[in-house]
């Protein structure tokens, strides 16, 4: 197995989790706070799903 | 490591859980969508309510004038609920049926707050919003719908778990984000697939799971009527419902007066579900970003306009709340709506590609290309790889 293979997975996670629920505690500055967690996992998506054209390492 | 026989059956899982799900979960994301924006949409609609201006320091109205002005309108129905956006008081929107209890023939009545004169009388049952809201709610069936939606949900949670612990074998000789786009195009997919899916997982979950809480909410409701409700209203057991009730607004000023540091959320009329034949139940919200999303019961008499009682919700009903804004995302302004819009479409993607893979999973050219957990996954569960 990979080494590291649930690191991303587990920090992505971590900041969707934070994400939900800052917004939820506060606004203005936790607002913002869920804009940036949220938008970490999206704009991954976007990087490694369409974005990046080298060829990956296998 | 997972061994070849528990990837077979949560390969087994996952195909079935996801294959049974995957179209109710197209249209529940597609219709969702215009959902998350429907302020919005009902504004280019011109199907919103706008306030007009009124002079600086114009008192509100008597609520008892905003009923009589939606009663003009709808002389034959009764109240059921009066209610006003969170984030705007100038415009009470008075809901009336032809019985406290009525699903059907329900009218909404848009009041100025300030003059007690009717602005619009939106629709509740015609229009494209209405569409989408029930494709999304109930396909058009009722509780019945809400509760096969529900079912749907909870497949996608499964579908969801058995995905992820699939990932580990699937990735086993690949970096994070690797995708193959040399190899075939289903390979391509298939990563492409695992990456949006690991990506979005705690997003969907999270949708997913408080959609399905929300599918029972009418039961929750019920729930609490027969337990806590039922509890505040013991005095009145065995006594006959009144024929005509008192004044709206004496009902509301003393619910206020008991919750000085909250705000009014929505009032339930007597004989609806959520309150007593013989009480106005006046809910009230909170005043921080947190508590503005719970509601507080205050039961008010509606002969007396005295107090009955009001009791903090049970972890029920506090769990259906809190599950309402985690599923319409509409806690975190404009960038959250967008970021809930992007997420939303990159799950309808990892929907569609993973009917995509099942579709193209017999292509004897693109099976020479699995590596091994692939394959394992792909075998009919039992059958030696």
């Amino acid at each position: 197995m990979k080494s590291g293979l649930w690191t991303w997975p587990i920090v992505l996670g971590v900041l969707t989790t934070v994400g939900l629920m800052s917004a939820l505690l506060g606004d203005g500055v936790w607002d913002a706070l869920s804009w940036v967690t949220l938008g970490v996992p999206v704009v991954v998506c976007l990087w490694y799903g369409w974005l990046r054209r080298e060829k990956p390492a296998a | 490591m997972i061994s070849p026989k528990a990837i077979r059956t949560w390969a087994w899982v996952h195909k079935w859980s996801s294959l049974v799900c995957t179209v109710f979960m197209l249209l529940l994301c597609l219709t969702g969508l215009p959902l998350i924006f429907h302020h919005e949409i009902n504004h280019l609609l011109g199907t919103d309510v706008e306030a007009p201006a009124v002079p600086a320091g114009t008192p509100m109205a008597d609520l008892d004038r905003v009923m009589a002005t939606a009663k003009a309108r709808n002389p034959s129905l009764g109240g059921m609920f009066v209610s006003r956006e969170p984030d705007d008081d100038r415009v009470w929107y008075v809901t009336m049926s032809p019985t406290p209890t009525s699903t059907s023939g329900l009218k909404q009545v848009a009041v100025d707050a300030r003059t007690a004169a009717p602005l619009a009388e939106p629709s509740l049952d015609s229009g494209f919003m209405y569409v989408m809201y029930s494709l999304h709610i109930d396909l058009f069936a009722g509780l019945p719908g809400t509760l096969f939606l529900g079912l749907m949900g909870i497949l996608l949670v499964v579908a969801t778990v058995s995905g992820v612990v699939l990932y580990a074998p699937f990735m086993r000789k690949l970096g994070f984000g690797d995708v193959r786009r040399e190899r075939s195009t289903r390979i391509k997919w298939l990563d492409l697939h695992n990456l949006l899916g690991i990506v979005t997982l705690v997003w969907v979950f999270v949708v997913g799971a408080t959609g399905v809480i929300n599918t029972w909410a009418d039961l929750v409701v019920k729930y609490w009527q027969n337990d806590q409700m039922a509890e505040m209203i013991a005095p009145y057991k065995g006594l006959p419902p009144p024929a005509t009730h008192g004044s709206l607004q004496k009902a509301v000023t003393a619910a206020l007066a008991l919750e000085p540091h909250m705000k009014l959320g929505f009032i339930a009329f007597p004989g609806t579900s959520f309150s007593s034949p013989h009480h106005y139940t006046v809910f009230m919200r909170g005043n921080t970003p947190f508590t503005s999303k719970l509601f507080k019961p205050v039961l008010v008499d509606s002969q007396t306009g005295q107090i009955t009682d009001s009791r903090e919700p049970p972890w029920y009903l506090t769990g259906l709340l809190l599950s309402q804004p985690l599923h319409f995302g509409d806690y975190g302004g404009r960038p959250m709506q967008i970021l809930w819009a992007v997420l939303d479409v990159l799950t309808i993607i990892v929907l569609g590609s993973g009917l995509y893979l099942w579709l193209k999973r017999r292509n004897p050219v693109v099976q020479r290309d699995l590596t091994e957990p692939e394959r394992l996954a792909e075998a009919p569960a039992g059958a030696n790889p």
